[in-house]
């Protein structure tokens, strides 16, 4: 007996190995009732053996030279962690002072980075109520901000750091309201990230740090949005995170 | 010179191969994947210590990859980050005498024709074996928009495939 009916998803799922036994079975009673279900789902297996039949044979491949060689100094467990972080924290230091210099007549907007800060420590500790929607709505997050903003905006990935989206709210900012999305890693580290739109009195600015109360907050302004990512952690573990930022709202 | 690799280092060196096997079926070019996957060995090893351990090694790694790549793409806007279609089907490995060889060609060259979010999913659901929920970690997007492209990826490729040689001869003649 059909339990339920099989979707489409299903169908794929049946393809790649994703459902459980007595699923796969009724998948396969649909697929003997529907032939052309059935041709669909050989097709797809098709696919994927052709793919294995075509660029399985890389993995045999010799390395390039080098490849597997690790190309940056590591951390390694040895160092102890203080060491390390006061290097950091002077090239920080260094490459921030040297950022500076290079941006003193813009206007600094530094009450974004404020803003930032404080909206931090209020709701990155939150449990119950950290978000007004939460990352399951992201597409709705995005375009009810990007709404109230005036501005398009995303919510950037930032995977690759070992963040993911918990979600967004709306937040004020000194005339308009300011977008708000928080991130979470897996030890439960948040960072945090504060958009608003470019007033027009300000003028595009490149990266800049401040430190406050235990937050560390990147910001900088480019054409359309001003932007201050806050988190409790390395200046320069920070800074990478908003290099990444940076990067996909680039795209 | 060559120092020995430490057993966290390990676990990035492993992914290597599979990476480079994704990458040539992701680039089509034995070239341009190797500059992937070189870029993103060099972005993973200046993030190692981002690396949770615990966490999902591969699928990290596949993140950082998809990073690179979308990067390489926006810089080369107009080439979408592909090679001439002659190159694309020369590279894949397919062997003269290798039965089904004409179909298997047809398949390396109709993917090139996928938008590159639906290749993405493809291959990494079809050739990595990642599950759904990989995918949905590594590429960062919810797992609705994972099936969604998987359905519309396989369906497009399958008409593509199935549709007569026209596109693929018209290409050769011109």
């Amino acid at each position: 007996m059909m339990g339920y009916p099989i979707s489409e998803e299903e169908l794929h799922g049946y393809v790649d190995g994703e459902l459980d036994a007595e699923r796969r079975l009724e998948v396969e009673a649909y697929l003997k009732d529907h032939p052309e279900e059935a041709v669909r789902v050989r097709d797809f297996l098709a696919q994927n053996r052709a793919f294995h039949a075509l660029y399985d044979s890389v993995l045999e491949e010799p390395l390039p030279r080098g490849m597997a060689q690790p190309k940056q100094p590591q951390f390694d467990v040895w160092v102890p962690r203080a060491a390390v972080a006061a290097v950091l924290l002077t090239v920080g230091a260094i490459s921030g002072w040297f950022g500076n210099a290079a941006f003193q007549e813009a206007t600094v907007p530094t009450n974004i980075a404020s803003r930032a800060a404080v909206a931090h420590a209020v709701y990155a500790p939150e449990t119950r109520h950290a978000v007004e929607v939460d990352a399951i709505n992201e597409e709705h997050l995005v375009s009810w901000l990007s709404k109230r903003i005036g501005v398009t905006l995303k919510a950037p990935k930032l995977g690759e750091a070992g963040y993911s989206l918990v979600g967004g709210r709306l937040v004020p900012a000194s005339s308009a309201p300011a977008a708000y999305f928080m991130y979470e890693n897996r030890d439960g580290n948040r960072i945090t990230l504060y958009v608003r739109a470019r007033y027009q009195t300000e003028k595009k600015m490149s990266l800049r740090y401040r430190y406050q109360n235990g937050i560390g907050v990147f910001y900088w302004l480019d054409e359309r949005l001003g932007y201050a990512v806050a988190g409790e952690m390395t200046q320069q573990e920070l800074l990478l995170i908003a290099k990444l930022i940076q990067s996909d709202f680039n795209d | 010179m060559t120092r020995v690799v430490t057993e966290k280092e390990a676990l990035i060196v492993e992914q290597i191969p599979k990476l480079r096997r994704y990458a040539r079926a992701l680039t089509g070019n034995r070239a341009a994947a190797d500059d992937l996957v070189q870029d993103c060995l060099e972005r993973a090893w200046g993030r190692f210590h981002l690396w949770q351990p615990g966490s999902n090694m591969r699928a990290w790694m596949f993140t950082i990859m998809h990073n690179c790549f979308a990067n390489t793409m926006r810089k080369n806007k107009h080439q979408r980050g592909l090679v001439p279609i002659e190159e694309w089907s020369a590279e894949a490995q397919i062997a003269p005498n290798q039965e089904n060889s004409a179909e298997l060609r047809g398949v390396a060259e109709m993917m090139r024709q996928l938008p590159t979010e639906q290749r993405e999913v493809l291959l990494l659901i079809g050739l990595e074996e990642m599950t759904y929920a990989e995918v949905s970690e590594a590429l960062e997007i919810p797992l609705g928009t994972v099936m969604s492209r998987l359905s519309r990826g396989r369906e497009r490729l399958r008409a593509l495939i199935a549709q007569p040689k026209a596109a693929g001869v018209r290409a050769v003649e011109e």
